[in-house]
């Protein structure tokens, strides 16, 4: 059964619709990248998926016993969070907050999920550490453990590599793809970089001035990929 | 030295002295509670703006005549909060000029009204005093001390019950949202709060001097420490001394006590720089 399904779905904002008649499925494991130019609607989808806004019509479902809110988002950076003075362990912590409810404290589960999460990031050494003062690559692996706090089936990645380095977006990929394999984490990432995309993803979403939903294979077939992949550009 | 102590101990006889010194930390602890929140979502000026408002409030309440003008300033107060939130996340004018329209809106309104219907011939001396709270946290009356200190006790309560919501909220409001948590209700509850901070400060330090008692805490204490909890924690520190210097030197030089515990944060912070940039290099932590 699949985990997420959009029927006939149209997004846009302030009522003015970018992409319309969205129809696709993610199941179970898949590891979907949702490429498009700038102003495509890449964002917009994300947060209609998201739940952080309403969609202009049709339905998204969620199914196989995953709720709305247990979706792990990782978010791109905002200038807020660029100076806050916060400790890794605080922000990892914080993605179990939809667990908690009314409850106003973690409980000792929740602090061990936190634990288990930064252990497998990588980031033991950095626990007390102040999130501003970590490098680029890692501040995006705090995020990804905060997300991975937030959920054991699906994870949504925003631009996951924007503003990193060659290796460390190689690293990060390669850490994307074990979560995928090794834990079966569904992965719905959004990027402007195609080549990551049909090499690390197993399913295609291209929204634009033409629409493809389909495996990698189909698309690198496709029309839609052509015109990305023949110049190689990257952005 | 023991002159100033005697001094002092003589001072403490009053209960004015100590109602000021009751009243004025609470008000420290509390606004800069919430002030390392305020700084970090870029609400810095939500309180400048309420504590507007609230000035524009105790004018209308002056005007009317009413004895107790508390309740009045604290509804019209918490309401204005609340509308300055919606304004921000309907968007139709942004949050920055839904304040800056509120708070001088309020400021004018509230001179306006004392000025057209002013009953004491010292206007620019009421004036004065409402805004820079010069005289006021002198005069509290047992009533107004325990109203103060049941507000703080639910300020700190709510503050400490909430403070993982606040800090997801602040930190990330989307992703706290994408993942279920209410984000409008806390954003609400974190408006309704403030209001009640800055009514409690209006006695001790005026509305134009509001923001700095809640905005200079909590940049010092950034100056110094790493983590949310940290910070917050230091910044409740700072603020409680800061006020409780403030207090004693104004009723030992006898200068005015809002402006004076002002002074006294402007000094911490430039001491907290100074550490700051002296250890940036040093440690690592």
């Amino acid at each position: 059964m699949a985990l997420l399904t959009c029927q006939d779905l149209s997004i846009g904002y302030d009522g003015h619709d970018i992409v319309h008649g969205l129809n696709f499925s993610v199941m179970p494991g898949d590891y979907l990248c949702i490429v498009g130019e700038n102003g495509s609607g890449k964002s917009t989808l994300m947060k209609t998926i998201l739940g952080l806004q309403a969609p202009l019509g049709g339905k998204i479902l969620t199914g196989d016993g995953m709720r709305p809110n247990e979706i792990g988002y990782l978010p791109q950076q905002t200038v807020v969070q660029r100076d806050f003075p916060a400790s890794v362990w605080e922000i990892v912590l914080s993605g179990c907050g939809n667990r908690t409810g009314l409850r106003p404290f973690y409980n000792k589960e929740e602090k061990r999920t936190a634990k288990d999460n930064i252990e497998k990031m990588g980031l033991t050494p950095y626990v007390r550490r102040c999130y501003r003062e970590l490098s680029g690559g890692q501040q995006q692996r705090v995020l990804l453990a905060r997300a991975l706090c937030a959920t054991k089936k699906m994870l949504l990645l925003d631009e996951p590599v924007s503003g990193l380095d060659p290796k460390v977006t190689a690293e990060m990929y390669d850490l994307i793809e074990s979560l995928n394999k090794n834990d079966r984490i569904t992965v719905i990432m959004i990027s402007h970089d195609i080549e990551a995309a049909v090499k690390y993803a197993d399913h295609v979403l291209h929204i634009g001035s033409t629409v493809f939903c389909g495996t990698k294979d189909e698309y690198v077939k496709s029309g839609a990929a052509k015109v990305f992949l023949k110049g190689g550009d990257t952005e | 030295m023991t002159a100033l102590i005697e001094k002092l101990s003589l001072y403490m006889q009053y209960p004015f002295v100590r109602y000021a010194l009751i009243v004025g930390v609470l008000i420290a602890l509390c606004s800069s509670l919430l002030g390392v929140t305020l700084v970090l979502k870029r609400f810095s000026f939500i309180g400048d703006g309420l504590s507007h408002v609230a000035f524009g409030a105790m004018a209308v309440a002056a005007v009317v005549g009413l004895s107790n003008e508390m309740p009045l300033v604290l509804v019209i107060t918490t309401v204005c909060a609340v509308l300055l939130l919606c304004a921000g996340q309907n968007a139709k004018i942004k949050g920055d000029a839904a304040v800056a329209m509120i708070s001088v809106g309020a400021l004018a309104i509230g001179y306006l009204l004392m000025n057209i219907f002013a009953k004491s011939s010292n206007l620019s001396g009421d004036v004065c005093s409402t805004l820079f709270g010069s005289t006021s946290i002198l005069t509290l009356t047992p009533a107004e001390v325990l109203i103060c200190g049941i507000l703080s006790v639910l300020v700190v309560a709510v503050f400490i019950l909430f403070y993982n919501k606040i800090f997801s909220v602040t930190f990330d409001e989307n992703f706290a949202r994408a993942t279920g948590m209410k984000v409008g209700l806390y954003n609400l509850l974190i408006a309704v709060v403030i209001a009640v901070i800055i009514v409690l400060a209006m006695n001790l330090v005026g509305s134009l001097l509001i923001s700095a008692l809640v905005i200079f805490p909590a940049l010092s204490a950034m100056r110094l420490f790493k983590s949310f909890k940290a910070v917050t924690v230091c910044s409740a520190v700072f603020s409680v001394n800061c006020a409780l210097l403030g207090i004693l030197i104004s009723i030992l030089a006898g200068t005015p006590v809002g402006s004076t515990i002002v002074a006294v944060d402007i000094v911490g912070f430039l001491v907290f720089l100074a550490i700051g940039a002296v250890t940036r290099g040093g440690i690592k932590r």
